[in-house]
């Protein structure tokens, strides 16, 4: 291995009796249970109004007229936005190159032309002195549209479909080949041939998008954003709005969620900024829930087919993928799904493609696990269709195929321990008393099912920087600019600084969610435990460096010309490696030399930057580790009972495990919470969630929490989580993986396959409602 | 949503004169459905007249049957213990509605005027003849998995979403309108919600100048032994696909009385009194059930993505029926 850095396993082995790992409270549960944490549309500043968006009733055509006269009358209206009167931006994302240099996810920013592009487009922002004046002001807008017939989607017979180079904005090729699959699959003797479809699915997270914007000056901005990046959303800003960066200002104290939607910058922000530029005073804008399924992005409609060529005992041979899904009339995003086919098992063939087709909706985004979460219910279940075809246990097919190495480039992994994953779950579950057979399992009037899926995630290339302060009476401030989208990330944080710098976690205060504090990525692709903490271990090191040569120059300190290479630290103290009795603790060193506080910097690096001991260059800068010796990734496998009712076709799950192994796991109540959390939205995926877009008008017809189905509590039965310990070096400093979105990858999976067990029919077709599994029974 | 002024009233006579006054001012009561419509533009009321402080109050046991006042929340008229012994099916049909928190908001006589949750009534952008008469109806070739396959018409296919209604349905329930002139009349349920026909605008037969006083309920054998079966996408707080009120007054092995009502696939809370009528004199048996099942469907006219409906909801009269007699 060639890091460069030390390691959090060096200084915090075992027995050492730190705080990392513990199952803390939330250290912001108490503001947040109180109210006193602030989100984004929460900030009451001097002078403030208040942004309603008015959205296009159609999904194609063209303003024709737009009479704002009636809603400018009505009393407290300060302004009102269309295209004609948006003040003028330096860039927008409507070309390729601004699109780019912005980072924007989508390719057109409404306001600023007359073409309507999809329903729930936004064609005026009503400024007033209240929230329910502006409501009421936005219903007086008269907006005439020259209506055209639009596209609805990939399945529309007026769409074409077309073959993009690149996917997932030019981050994932369009096609890959591994070895001759065609061959391979013509020649397997046994083939599978299955398509597999996924609804529409929106994010939902609890907060909507929301901004409060605040010129400061004519050229400097503040904006108080729900975002999942600040730093991300300050660059689109200050792009857009021709600034230099440090004049855009951004704030994220609190997220009342995210799950990808938040991971970009959406319209509403910048029209919010622009509102507030036009009415010289701060403006809020806050999504309505409707606008939710229309403002931030969603998980694309999409086909997947995939065929399976396995040898007679079970082994794997050819996997070939195709992709088919919606895009916008802009941009080819379609979730990357070929990458976890491509990865799972050892298979010695491979070959994917994606077809796309431009229809009039927004651009979909990354929704949690993108690519994984759809691209693991297909291998899951045609996996599972093997193992029932060749009368193999779906666990045992799966050890069969176990992937020892990265198939897709043959390194070595950086750590795996999918097997004991497998064993742990199996042994919690009780799967040894499954059932070999199919629709077998009668309780009452239901069927009961038994299913299990594998899970995987990337440990995407990231870095970010932490800032240590260290006072002489033994308290800490430690800043990052990294967001908690309400996981854990400050509890965690303050956890990492507590045993980074020998102190208790109460000492600590950790600030993060400004632009201010120094860079940290976007809390996306499960990149932020691992990098904000490793950048906090690190910024702890640049002060015990610090201090270690101030003790070694400083006549009064037991180490007193020591080399610092001898002087180790552990819980505070600076001491000799060789004979540990010899030294000092970090207050009394500091209080002799009157210093009152001490800095530290840190840059923490996540996957093959570190690895291979340099920067990972720009943050964001996806998934990279085939640089570095190792592949890295996150394992886990979910097991599931579900009980079906073989009349309607209600089913229920009733019982859930799910083990994963993702590096250090940095607390063990909120990591099994996020565990829980993404498997129930798995589950909702699987069983409930779908947004219906209207086949002639292309305008979602449940656009509401009361029609979008998402779990409640009496879907869901008592969950059992558990961790595969795991110390992986090559990962960062403090080998820690992330768990955000393994959480959710082959969740459906592992549904679909128990519905199968116990009703011994396949449905390919998420979410699998009633309808669904009472038809299958039927025939 | 619009700016809206409101007004409590003291007394019936005082709410329906502002309303009589003011034909577009609306009444509210829990606010649950109201306040939602308002919100989506669907509805635009220029006043609200709160009746929660009228005295049309209780839960009463009557001569011949059950009184509810129309201003009694959902969660305590489910509860209640008369309504739990005598009237099951009312109970269980609440208990399964909505959530806790609306069923604490929500009244009687609100919840028997809630509207269709059509995803296109409720969004004013889209074409739809009951929110806008003539402008279309989109549902037919669009999203109509949620949408009634009895009843419907050319102009409309919404279904009558409630649970409740369903019940009383099917145990001959009265409702007790008052007009201006405190003049009372007695609706039975059954006539009180109307089929669209060319007039889906049109849901039920009260006067703009009339307000829901209470609700009886007639004492029966078929009422003490009855059940609710409702069948939805997720196990609480959601709508039904289907549903499945049903009574059934057993002696001797015969058939005295049977009541069957379905919810989620009529236009209206659908009673089924063909399938009743196959049903006196019978033995309580698994096969006179589905020929029950059957009739209660006869001329459904399903769409696309309804089609299944036809289907659940007889086996949900079956189960119904089963679990009654089990
Ligand atoms: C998310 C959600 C889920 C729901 N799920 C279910 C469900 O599963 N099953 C179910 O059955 N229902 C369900 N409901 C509907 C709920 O039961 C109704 O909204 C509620 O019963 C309405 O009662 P309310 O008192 O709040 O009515 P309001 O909203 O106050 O009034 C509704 C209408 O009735 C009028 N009105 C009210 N009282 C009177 C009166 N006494 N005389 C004349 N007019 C009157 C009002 O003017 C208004 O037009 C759900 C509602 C929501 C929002
Ligand atoms: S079914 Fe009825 S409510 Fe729904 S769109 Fe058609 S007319 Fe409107």
């Amino acid at each position: 291995m060639d890091t460069t850095e030390p390691a959090f396993f060096e200084t915090n082995g075992p027995g050492t009796g730190g705080v990392v790992g513990l199952p803390l409270d939330r250290v912001d549960g108490f503001a947040k249970v109180t109210g006193q944490a602030k989100y984004s549309a929460e900030y009451k500043l001097p002078g403030l109004t208040y942004g309603v968006l008015r959205t296009s009733e159609i999904a194609r055509g063209k303003i024709q007229s737009i009479d704002t006269t009636a809603a400018a009358k009505e009393p407290g209206v300060i302004a009102i936005l269309t295209h004609l009167n948006l003040p003028k931006l330096a860039k927008t994302p409507n070309d390729a190159e601004g699109k780019k240099a912005i980072g924007a996810p989508m390719g057109f920013l409404p306001l600023t032309s007359d073409q309507i592009h999809y329903a729930g487009q936004p064609v005026a922002l009503v400024v007033a002195d209240t929230y329910d004046r502006a409501v009421h002001a936005a219903t007086l807008v008269r907006v005439q549209y020259a209506t055209e017939k639009p596209i609805v989607s990939f399945l529309d017979p007026k769409a074409q479909l077309f073959d993009p180079l690149k996917v997932q904005d030019g981050k994932t090729p369009g096609h890959t080949k591994r070895g001759n699959a065609q061959e391979a699959f013509a020649a397997a003797p046994v083939q599978l041939t299955a398509t597999y479809e996924h609804a529409i699915n929106h994010h939902n997270p609890m907060e909507p998008g929301a901004t409060t914007a605040v010129w400061e000056a004519a050229d400097r901005l503040t904006v108080y954003e729900s975002t999942q990046g600040v730093t991300r959303t300050q660059k689109a800003l200050s792009t857009m709005l021709g600034l230099p960066t440090e004049q855009v200002r951004v704030i994220t104290k609190y997220l009342g969620g995210g799950f990808g939607c938040k991971g970009s910058s959406w319209p509403h922000t910048i029209l919010t900024v622009q509102a507030a530029k036009a009415v010289g005073r701060p403006v809020r804008l806050s999504l309505t829930r409707p606008q939710m399924f229309t403002g931030m992005g969603h998980r694309e409609d999409q086909h997947q087919t995939l065929k399976l060529g396995a040898t007679k005992d079970g082994k794997l041979t050819a996997l070939i993928h195709e992709k088919t899904s919606t895009t916008s009339p802009w941009d080819n995003y379609a979730e990357p799904n070929s990458r976890i086919i491509n990865l799972l098992y050892a298979c010695p063939t491979f070959e994917s493609t994606y077809q796309l087709a431009r229809a009039n909706v927004m651009t979909s985004t990354f929704t949690r696990a993108p690519g994984e979460a759809p691209g693991s219910f297909a291998i899951e279940c045609s996996m599972d269709d093997l193992a029932y075809q060749l009368g193999i246990d779906p666990l045992q097919i799966r050890l069969l195929n176990y992937a020892d190495k990265d198939p897709t480039n043959g390194k070595p992994w950086s750590s795996k321990s999918l097997k004991q994953c497998y064993a742990r779950g199996a042994e919690l579950f009780g799967w040894s008393k499954r059932n070999p057979k199919a629709g077998m399992t009668r309780q009452g009037r239901y069927l009961i099912g038994w299913g299990m899926a594998t899970a995987s995630y990337p440990v995407h290339n990231n870095q970010g920087t932490a800032r240590v302060r260290l006072y002489a009476d033994g308290h800490a401030v430690v800043q990052t600019g990294a967001t908690d989208l309400g996981t854990g990330t400050y509890t965690v944080m303050t956890q990492v600084a507590a045993d980074s710098l020998g102190i208790a976690p109460d000492k600590v205060r950790f600030e993060l969610g400004d632009t201010q504090l120094p860079t940290a990525p976007n809390s996306g692709g499960s990149v932020a435990a691992g990098t904000v903490s490793s950048s906090i271990y690190m910024a702890a090191q640049d002060v015990w460096q610090k201090l270690t040569k101030l003790a070694v120059q400083d006549s009064k300190s037991p180490l007193y010309r020591a080399k610092a290479a001898d002087v180790v630290v552990e819980k505070g103290r600076l001491m000799l490696k060789t004979d540990k009795t010899k030294g000092e603790d970090f207050m009394a060193l500091m209080k002799r030399a009157e210093m009152a506080d001490i800095e530290g910097m840190g840059n923490g690096k996540y996957g093959a930057g570190y690895e291979t001991g340099r920067a990972a260059g720009p943050a964001d800068s996806g998934h990279q580790d085939d640089k570095g010796g190792h592949s890295m990734h996150s394992f886990g496998a979910h097991f599931c009972e579900v009980r079906v009712d073989p009349e309607v076709g209600t089913v229920r799950v009733t019982r859930w495990v799910s083990v994963h192994a993702a590096g250090r796991i940095l607390n063990a109540k909120t990591a099994r919470s996020q565990i829980i959390g993404g498997s129930i939205f798995g589950i909702g995926a699987a069983l409930m969630e779908e947004t219906f877009r209207d086949p002639n008008l292309a305008r979602y017809t449940n656009a509401s929490l009361g029609e979008y189905h998402i779990p409640v509590n009496a879907d869901i039965p008592d969950m059992t989580v558990e961790f595969i310990e795991e110390h992986d070096p090559y990962i960062n400093a403090m080998g820690v993986k992330g768990i955000g979105e393994i959480s959710m990858v082959g969740v459906s999976a592992a549904v679909a396959n128990a519905i199968f067990h116990a009703t011994g029919k396949r449905i390919r077709s998420l979410p699998i409602t009633p309808d669904k599994v009472m038809n299958s029974l039927a025939v | 949503m619009n700016n809206f002024s409101y007004t409590p009233a003291a007394t019936a006579k005082e709410a329906i004169g502002i309303r009589k006054d003011k034909k577009d001012a609306a009444y509210i009561a829990g606010g649950t459905t109201l306040l939602d419509l308002m919100k989506a533009n669907v509805e635009q009321h220029p006043q609200l007249v709160d009746i929660n402080m009228l005295p049309f109050k209780g839960i009463q046991e009557t001569t011949d049957g059950l009184r509810i006042g129309s201003m009694e929340r959902m969660s305590d008229v489910g509860e209640n213990a008369l309504v739990v012994q005598q009237y099951p099916v009312i109970s269980e049909a609440l208990l399964l509605s909505a959530s806790p928190q609306l069923r604490n908001m929500a009244s009687i006589g609100g919840n028997l005027l809630q509207r269709t949750r059509c995803g296109y009534f409720r969004d004013p952008a889209f074409p739809c003849n009951k929110r806008n008469p003539g402008s279309g109806c989109p549902a037919q070739q669009g999203d109509n998995r949620n949408l009634a396959i009895l009843g419907t018409s050319e102009a409309c296919i919404a279904t009558n979403p409630g649970d409740l209604a369903v019940a009383l349905v099917a145990l001959d329930a009265v409702v007790t309108l008052e007009n201006a002139k405190g003049k009372q009349r007695r609706v039975p349920l059954l006539d009180f919600h109307l089929l669209p026909g060319t007039t889906p605008q049109r849901e039920t037969v009260i006067e703009p100048d009339e307000l829901i006083v209470a609700v009886t309920v007639p004492a029966a054998a078929h009422a003490r032994k009855s059940h609710y079966v409702k069948v939805r996408d997720r196990a609480s707080y959601a709508f039904a696909l289907v549903s499945a009120a049903v009574g059934l007054d057993v002696q001797g092995g015969q058939i005295r009385s049977a009541r069957i009502a379905l919810g989620g696939v009529g236009t209206k809370p659908w009673r089924a009194q063909e399938a009743e009528k196959l049903l006196i004199g019978k033995p309580a048996t698994e096969e006179n059930f589905r020929a029950a099942a059957a009739a209660a469907v006869r001329g459904a006219q399903p769409r696309e993505h309804n089609r299944f409906k036809v289907e659940m909801v007889q086996k949900t009269v079956v189960q119904a029926l089963q679990e009654l007699m089990a």
